[in-house]
This record gives C-alpha cells, sequence and structure tokens, in this order.
C-alpha cells in the first residue's frame, strides 16, 4: 500500500470549497428550521388537547422509529406529489435532490428536537410553574419567563449532541448522490483511484470536528452544572 | 394527481424474474434482523468491556476506553461504513485483502456491515452502560471491595449486575438504533430492508408501496425490541426498585 498525500492535498480546495459547504449548509439550515418545527411539535405534545397531543405524538414516534435512509428516500419521492397537490398542478413538480434533502433533514430533526425540549420543558419542576401562577402571571407569561429560560438552560448539551449527530448524518445524502463533504471525497477518490486515503482523510476531518464540538458540549454541562 | 396506487404489486415477480417482491422484502427484513441482531449481541459484549474500562480506577484502562469510544462516536456511521469496506482490504497483508474482496454477494457485504455497526455500536453502548454504572451509589463497589473482592468480582458481582437493570430503557433505545442504523448497509450492496424497498421502488416504480412496506417493516421490528426489553426490565426488576411491582404482577409472586 502507497499512501499518495499529493492526492488528497490537491483535493482539499474542491473537498472544502464544495464539500464542506454544502454540507455546513445543510447542517445550519435542518438546525434551525428543525428547532423552530421541534418546538412548534414540543409544545403540541405537551398541550392539554388530545386532538393536538396526539398527532404530534404520532408523528414523532414514527419517524423516530424509522431509518434516516428510509426517510430520505421517502421525502424524495414524495415531495413531488406534495408539491402538485399544494400547486394543484396535473403532474409531480420536480424539486430536485438539493430542496428535497434540506426539507428531509428538517422534518427528521424536528421530531428529535422535540424530544429535547419536551424533556427539557418537563425538566423544570411543576412547583416553578405553580408559583409563577400564584404570584400572579399568567400561563403564557410563566412559561416564557420562568419555565423556558431553565428549560434552554437544562437541554442546551442535548441540543448540541443533536447538532454534532445532524451533522454527521448529513454524510447519508450521499444516496440522493448529493456532493456534501463524503460525496465530494467519494467522487474525487474514484476520479484518482484514491479511494482509501480520500476517505481517511474525510474521516479524519470528520474527527476532528465532531471531537471538538463534543469538547464544547462538556464544556456547556459544566457551566450549567455550576449555574444551578 | 395520478399515482397508480395497488396493492397486488406485491404479489408480482420482483427483477430477479423468480420471486415476489413480498418475499425480496420479506428476505429484507430477515438481513436487517441478522445484521441488528449480529450487532446487538457484539456490541452489548464489547460495550460492557469497554464502559468498564471506562470506569476502571486505572489511568491507562480508563485512558484505552476513553479513546476507543471517542474515535467511533466521533466518525458519521456511513463514512466508518466505507472505511470497513473500501479501505480495509486495502490496506490489510495483500492475501487477506484480496480474500475480503473475493467474497460473494451477500457475506462479502455482511462482514463489513457487521464489523462497521459492532464497533460503532460498542461506542454507544458502552457510553450508555458507563451511565448506569456511575449513577450507582460509590458505597456498592467499595462495600464489594471490603468484602474481599477482587475488582473483577466487584464490577461482576455488583455493580454489572445492577447497571444493566438500570440501563434497560436506555438501551431499548440503543437496540432501535441498531436497527435504524442497519439501513446504511444498504450504501454497500447489501439488500436489506431499506435496500429491497429501493429496489422494487427502482424496478416497478410502486415508490409508494415499496416505502410503505419497509415503513411497516421497521416498525414492527422495533415493536419487538421495545416489547422484548419491557419483558426484561419488568423480569428482572429488583424488590424495592422502581418497577418491581409490575414483576408481581408477570409471575403472580413476589418472591
Amino acid at each position: 500500500m502507497n499512501f499518495d498525500f499529493n492526492a488528497v492535498i490537491q483535493a482539499i480546495p474542491y473537498l472544502f470549497g464544495t464539500g464542506m459547504t454544502f454540507t455546513l449548509t445543510l447542517t445550519l439550515a435542518a438546525a434551525s428550521m428543525g428547532l423552530v418545527l421541534g418546538t412548534l411539535l414540543a409544545v403540541m405534545r405537551l398541550s392539554p388537547y388530545r386532538l393536538v397531543s396526539v398527532p404530534a405524538g404520532i408523528y414523532v414516534n414514527t419517524l423516530r422509529s424509522i431509518p434516516l435512509l428510509l426517510v430520505i428516500f421517502w421525502f424524495y419521492f414524495l415531495m413531488p406529489y406534495i408539491g402538485a397537490w399544494v400547486t394543484g398542478a396535473s403532474r409531480p413538480i420536480n424539486i430536485g435532490a438539493y430542496k428535497s434533502a434540506i426539507i428531509t433533514f428538517t422534518l427528521f430533526e424536528a421530531a428529535y428536537f422535540c424530544e429535547i425540549m419536551r424533556a427539557g420543558i418537563q425538566s423544570v419542576s411543576r412547583g416553578q410553574m405553580a408559583a409563577g401562577l400564584a404570584i400572579g402571571l399568567t400561563y403564557r407569561q410563566a412559561m416564557q419567563s420562568i419555565i423556558l429560560p431553565q428549560a434552554v438552560r437544562n437541554m442546551l448539551p442535548s441540543l448540541v449532541t443533536r447538532v454534532i449527530i445532524l451533522f454527521q448524518d448529513t454524510s447519508l445524502v450521499y444516496v440522493l448522490s448529493l456532493t456534501d463533504f463524503l460525496g465530494a471525497g467519494a467522487k474525487i477518490g474514484q476520479r484518482d483511484g484514491r479511494l482509501v486515503e480520500l476517505y481517511l482523510f474525510v474521516a479524519l476531518v470528520y474527527w476532528v470536528i465532531c471531537f471538538s464540538a463534543s469538547r464544547v458540549v462538556k464544556f456547556l454541562e459544566r457551566r450549567t452544572r455550576v449555574a444551578r | 394527481m395520478n399515482y397508480d396506487w395497488s396493492w397486488t404489486v406485491f404479489v408480482d415477480l420482483s427483477s430477479n424474474g423468480v420471486d415476489t417482491y413480498l418475499y425480496t422484502l420479506l428476505m429484507g427484513v430477515g438481513w436487517t434482523l441478522a445484521l441488528s441482531l449480529s450487532a446487538g449481541v457484539i456490541s452489548l459484549f464489547f460495550g460492557s468491556i469497554v464502559a468498564v474500562l471506562r470506569t476502571a480506577p486505572s489511568v491507562w484502562l480508563h485512558f484505552i476506553g476513553t479513546v476507543y469510544v471517542e474515535i467511533f462516536r466521533n466518525i458519521p456511521l456511513l463514512v466508518q461504513m466505507f472505511l470497513w469496506y473500501f479501505v480495509l482490504p486495502e490496506v490489510l497483508p495483500k492475501d487477506w485483502g484480496d480474500a475480503l474482496k473475493q467474497m460473494g454477494q451477500p457475506w462479502g457485504q455482511f462482514i463489513p456491515a457487521v464489523l462497521c455497526l459492532s464497533f460503532y455500536g460498542t461506542a454507544r453502548l458502552a457510553e450508555t452502560l458507563r451511565a448506569g454504572i456511575q449513577s450507582l451509589p460509590r458505597g456498592q463497589g467499595q462495600a464489594g471491595t471490603a468484602m474481599g473482592l477482587t475488582p473483577l468480582q466487584v464490577y461482576r458481582y455488583v455493580i454489572m449486575p445492577q447497571a444493566y437493570r438500570i440501563v434497560i430503557p436506555p438501551l431499548t433505545s440503543e437496540f432501535m438504533g441498531i436497527v435504524k442504523y442497519s439501513s446504511v448497509a444498504l450504501t454497500i450492496g447489501l439488500l436489506e430492508l431499506t435496500g429491497q424497498a429501493r429496489a422494487m421502488q427502482e424496478f416497478s416504480f410502486h415508490i409508494f408501496e415499496a416505502f410503505s412496506a419497509a415503513t411497516a417493516g421497521y416498525l414492527a421490528i422495533n415493536g419487538c425490541v421495545v416489547m422484548a426489553m419491557h419483558y426484561l426490565e419488568r423480569h428482572f426488576a429488583l424488590p424495592g426498585r422502581i418497577g418491581w411491582k409490575a414483576r408481581m404482577k408477570l409471575s403472580g409472586s413476589a418472591s
């Protein structure tokens, strides 16, 4: 086995310029939109009205028990039909792998974010809400200024951990032939016959990023512990 | 909306010209089960060892356990899958690598997939078990040592029996995770459930029937995982701990 590190060095502009840019875009887009949708789902799941909480529960539990790859395929093929239904077009509309990936990851992550949020909100003791109501705050005010600030603090480490997992999971867009970081490595590796070098380099870069990010989580965990 | 929905597609002949789609999907379920069961058992065994290393008093053992977990948790599973499938045969001595490459369908894909899922699962289960071990009061281990047990005996007879019971709920989601991760094996060409559904969709164009069937398959498998773990949790519940009353109902007596 002779390693050719030149193959890696020459590939770096493409790997990061095209591949990593896409991976980060997808991660950030799915994380931010997923967070919004996830919060909404969490509020729905905690609602006292079964008509609201049960559908949210079914959505979250179904998405959480099937593989992400299957979800990617589902939405990739389902989206054109939904698009046609929404716009009233007679034929399935063309969405494209890129948008499809962003929508899929948003909807998928929302289910996981929802559960983290729910656990976070439920980790604040009931007495806090009761105390808030007792001093004359409305439910909304108590939620906003008493429960949520504490909940966010409790769930921050889990949320960041989930974003790291999302960052790793975006590599699965490989099955839609999108050029994310791994896809870029695979393309160059196949072109030059240097798969071994490229895959090892891709693995190393992922490792460095995820390991550093997990240190940040450790730091956050320590910070929140002190704050209590 | 002009999608031609038809449930009868499942009894049509699949792309191999011999079996029905229903049969190929069931074969997919079989491979998914084989993959997740082997990876689950191996991960539980080695995960326990790594968890013990991670909690061991020795600095070196702790270091080895930590390095293992940090390596395998921080690389995307798909990248690991490619490392096992494409890179391993190249870096091994030549005849070993050639032997790996010459293994035909499906073992040539199944073995790297099991290796990949097991190494990854070991790291994840080790973290789950470590949390269980560390949630026990320190006095448990100390009492064992005071009674004259060796460190290994303390783990074997005092710590692990309690830790396993505590981690059953998080272990359930880890095992469901292994079932879900097994779908990544389709990227190296193993026709497990998602792979078979994808093949069916490509050949028959009955996209939604194929993926509905796969979804139902995963829901069923993971439903079984939840029920099995729930049974274990009740069966092994200790008197005095939360959940042991359920065991009374189960066995009819509180022994």
